[in-house]
């Protein structure tokens, strides 16, 4: 009993804090503990959102220097969508082929890590990750040397009458198109690895042996099964790549520009800020009807 | 209270918990004396883990008091209270090693020197040269066995078991039992046992509280519960019963007469919970014997005809299923013992029963026979 | 028919290794480049083998003043991100609250805006509040974009903890505060320090956001951008090598830690052949 000795059994003692007082405590942690970081959010992303949305309908005629009028300017939009449809049905037409071509690069190399690699798979995994150790922007000026004129690729291409005699890759939508999906790939292989991993391979035996081909195991279990990851794969994938001007900037030519370049030189290049938050704002809210009316469809609400 | 409580004595009073408009624990009330081997049995979301909780500190009642000797500690924070537990599936910490493991109450309590002590813990519960490993590194009783380690080694007033055992395979199971109850024996602290195994239970415990929807239908020693149960409900958690629907006529001469399905019984005026009104005339199914006609029915016994319609073998017994004429079949257990002929299905056969046996339980008039199947284990006996 | 057979049982891993060799091109060819002495300033083809870039990295200096204030921003930016994501998970995870539902939308939101609508929103804020533009409006902007990755590292890990060992922990004798120290944090931790890679990864990185509010504050993701335009010097390649180089270097040490840990958790401790061994 020495032991028990120490434990505070007698009457000496504190009386217990009374529940109510407890309880009260406990309410306003919770609100404690998200203050700085709700905060932080609220006043350096939500009021931002608020200010480019006024911003958007300033005085077009205004500029930093002479200062901007609030006119609830709403012909902003009409504006800048007639100046600039095209580089805006290009961005999503970009990034719908990367993300096709992304897809079909990145099932099977997820299934393949998930389902195939054994005692490999967490060397395979670290593959994928290893590119975004390095710098976005020198991996994607790496594509410049490899795409290059005088480079190997273009050279075998030409040779096997592939390309013209003449005919380039840099400088071309595909060079865009081949950087975009290089770079968001590992964003969708990432959320459909870890929902193919989960995936008990005893139901595709289960599949074949209620008579499916190894086609139809796919159709009916695996796909299905994989739809969280796939639709989670898929947005981290599309919102980036739609709202990038980086390669297009770098491995193309104006004539592949997409929004984000529009935007770029509206706010740091003209210095047209109506314009810019315009642009921004419907690029915003793009985004959000693909990526909404994409969620309906695919029927999972919480995939991040 | 006009008795007097022993220091040590654990005592729940009118302990009440709601959530929301959920009531898991209804108006509770009970006394576990000090050293003793407490069984809560129920089934699973009858309250049973909810007052468990309540007593470590881990759920705060709605009302009530929960008493160690004549201190109230229902409102003590877990760490305050000389009260130890060995979780379900034993929550041992991942990142510390086995020895470290058990060390933990001793060293959040100041105490410096813990090696003597740890490792005199881990002999008692035969796991030396364990220290060093991991938890995961361990097999689910030995894991055990740490949580019981971990526990104890805080000499707690009392300790809790959350259906400690329910993780283990059935051999392991019992081999457990058998070593609690050792080492309950041997370190003399109050353990409160929560389980849904009747078997567990009657096994190791000195007094059952069987619970159902967060209050106690019956409490007392194993042997008690089972041979005289309260209830219809407690008659069939805790083992099989025949509950056969009567009607009682009142105590007469120490018997008390009962009328089912046109048939007159009687039973001991002390076995019985009702002597008046709609009862249950029950009768176990081992306490049944079987016979070709009734003339072969010894003097004194009491009985009924049937048909047999099932007989499973499983070895120690021979459970057959006895239609009677009124459709209702009967559960019937003979051991075999070789002094008895086995019965063919489809034959006639009379059950036969000593009424000092038999138990008369009060039933709602709505309510009829209540059998249980003979195939049925009873709740979490085989999971 | 054996060959198409073959080919049957393995073309998902065929593929699989072709796509990872498309990931590791270009690093394989920044890793050459960082070898490479320019024909000019413009060009980006494999010109003649060198160690002088290596040699001296910093020869062009301002692209080295960019690389330590990257880390410079990285640092601060993780530390406050890490420290309010970490809080904000915690409350999330472990408490129920009114306006929950509004707090998961406003860490989710983030993480599903284009960089590029974060990065213009933030600058139009700060030009109409006079705020100059530099060092510290690009920590304030990298806080906010690692914020909600943090949250939802340290929450998934949170989440899977069972709440039991804190119980168990409580029921030992560790007051609220021994608990959180002994059992809490040491299981969280993981989660933690991933959330601060990952947080010091994005931030390092970031060229998009931080272009728009960097003013003439110059990261290395920016330097790299700018010099693009002008030629790039061949030190680029090697920042990217040894960033990569290192990066690896400290999966491979963590993946081999927690092998070698695992393997002398095995090794310890004369166990008994029979474990179930009992006196009877």
């Amino acid at each position: 009993m020495t032991v028990l000795a120490q434990v505070p059994t007698g009457s000496g003692q504190p009386p217990p804090t009374p529940p109510a007082a407890r309880s009260g405590r406990h309410r306003l942690l919770p609100y404690l503990l998200l203050l700085p970081g709700a905060a932080w959010l609220l006043i350096f992303f939500g009021v931002p959102l608020l200010q480019l949305a006024a911003a958007s309908l300033y005085d077009p005629s205004g500029s930093l220097s002479t200062g901007y009028a609030m006119t609830w300017a709403f012909g902003n939009y009409p504006d800048v969508l007639q100046a600039y449809w095209p580089q805006f049905l290009r961005s999503f037409g970009y990034a719908g082929v990367a993300l096709v071509l992304a897809l079909l690069l990145g099932y099977p190399l997820a299934y393949a890590i998930a389902q195939k690699a054994g005692r490999w798979k967490n060397l395979l995994l670290v593959c994928v990750v290893a590119p975004m150790f390095t710098s976005f922007l020198v991996r994607t000026l790496a594509w410049k040397t490899i795409l290059s004129d005088n480079g190997a690729l273009v050279g075998v291409l030409r040779d096997v009458h592939l390309l013209a005699p003449d005919g380039r890759l840099l400088a071309t939508p595909f060079a865009v198109v081949l950087g975009l999906t290089y770079n968001f790939l590992p964003f969708l292989v990432l959320p459909l690895y870890a929902s193919l991993e989960r995936l008990d391979h005893r139901l595709l035996e289960a599949a074949s042996d209620l008579y499916a081909s190894p086609v139809q195991a796919f159709r009916r279990v695996t796909l299905p099964l994989s739809m969280p990851g796939l639709v989670a794969g898929t947005l981290l994938f599309f919102i980036p790549a739609s709202g990038d001007y980086i390669n297009a900037e770098l491995l193309g030519t104006p004539n592949e520009y997409m929004i984000g370049n529009v935007i770029d030189s509206a706010f740091l290049v003209r210095l047209d800020y109506p314009q810019g938050a315009a642009l921004s704002f419907l690029l915003m809210a793009a985004i959000l009807a693909v990526v909404f009316g994409y969620l309906r469809r695919a029927g999972t609400e919480e995939v991040l | 209270m006009t008795r007097e409580t022993p220091a040590g004595d654990l005592r729940l009073a009118n302990l009440t918990k709601r959530f929301g408009i959920f009531t898991a624990v209804d108006d509770l009330s009970l006394t576990v004396p000090q050293g003793s081997f407490f069984a809560l049995l129920g089934a699973s979301g009858c309250g049973k883990t909810t007052t468990l909780r309540m007593i470590a500190g881990l759920e705060e009642p709605t009302s009530g008091q929960v008493l160690l000797g004549d201190r109230d500690i229902a409102r003590l924070r877990p760490y305050k209270r000389p009260v130890n537990t060995v979780f379900q599936s034993y929550a041992l910490f991942p990142h510390l090693n086995i020895f470290e493991n058990v060390a933990f109450g001793l060293r959040r309590r100041g105490i410096r020197s813990v090696d003597d002590e740890v490792l005199r813990m881990l002999s008692l519960v035969q796991l030396d040269g364990y220290g060093n490993r991991r938890p995961a590194q361990l097999s689910g009783g030995q894991q055990q066995r740490v949580a019981l380690a971990r526990a104890l080694i805080n000499q707690p007033q009392v300790l809790l078991l959350d259906e400690p055992l329910g993780a283990l395979d059935l051999k392991l199971r019992r081999q457990m039992q058998i070593e609690l109850k050792r080492i309950q024996t041997e370190v003399g602290i109050t353990f409160v046992h929560v389980t849904h195994d009747q078997e567990e239970a009657m096994t190791m415990a000195d007094t059952v509280a069987v619970m159902n929807a967060g209050r106690i239908e019956q409490l007392g020693a194993p042997a008690d519960i089972y041979e005289f149960p309260a209830t219809a409900f407690v008659a069939n958690f805790l083992g099989q019963s025949n509950l056969l629907a009567g009607e009682a006529a009142g105590t007469a001469g120490g018997e008390v007469a009962v009328t089912a399905h046109d048939a007159r019984f009687s039973v001991p005026a002390g076995r019985a919970r009702a002597d008046r009104g709609p009862v249950h005339l029950g009768v176990r199914p081992e306490k049944l014997q079987l016979v070709g006609s009734a003339d072969q029915v010894p003097a004194g016994q009491q009985h009924v005809t049937g048909v047999v319609t099932d007989a499973s073998y499983v070895g120690v017994s021979t459970q057959y299923l006895l239609r009677t004429g009124w459709g209702t079949e009967l559960s019937v257990f003979t051991a075999n013992s070789g002094a008895v002929a086995q019965v063919p299905v489809g034959s006639e056969a009379v059950a036969y029963w000593d009424p000092r046996h038999a138990f008369l339980l009060p039933r709602d008039a709505a309510d009829s026979d209540r059998t249980a199947p003979v195939v049925d284990e009873p709740v979490g006996a085989s999971s | 028919m054996r060959v198409s057979r073959w080919l049957a049982d393995r073309w998902v891993m065929i593929v699989a290794l072709l796509v990872l060799g498309y990931l590791a091109l270009p690093i394989l060819v920044v890793a050459g480049l960082s070898f490479n002495r320019p024909s000019s300033r413009l060009s980006y083809d494999f010109n003649e083998f060198t160690l002088d870039n290596w040699r001296q990295p910093c020869a062009t200096s301002d692209m080295c003043d960019a690389v330590v204030r990257s880390v410079q921003i990285g640092f601060i930016a993780t530390v406050v991100a890490t420290v309010l994501g970490t809080l904000m998970a915690f409350a999330l995870v472990r408490h129920r609250f009114r306006g929950r539902s509004g707090v998961n939308v406003l860490i989710f939101l983030p993480m599903a805006t284009p960089e590029l609508v974060m990065g213009t929103s933030l600058l139009a804020l700060f030009v109409s509040a006079g705020v100059p533009l530099g060092f510290w409006t690009i920590v304030i902007a990298h806080v906010m974009f690692c914020v909600s990755f943090v949250v939802v590292t340290v929450k998934a890990r949170l989440a899977g903890m069972d709440r039991r060992l804190e119980e168990a922990a409580m029921d030992l004798y560790a007051s609220e505060w021994q608990t959180f120290r002994r059992i809490t944090l040491p299981l969280v931790l993981p989660g933690i320090v991933a959330a601060a890679l990952l947080a010091f990864s994005l931030s390092f990185d970031d060229f998009i956001i931080t272009n728009f509010n960097a003013g003439t504050t110059v990261t290395f993701p920016m330097y790299v951008w700018g010099a693009a335009q002008r030629g790039i010097p061949p030190q680029v390649n090697v920042i990217g090598t040894a960033m990569f180089a290192i990066a690896l270097l400290l999966v491979g040490l963590s993946s081999l830690r927690g092998r070698r840990a695992r393997r002398a958790d095995l090794l310890a401790g004369p166990a008994p052949a029979h474990p179930a061994r009992r006196s009877s």
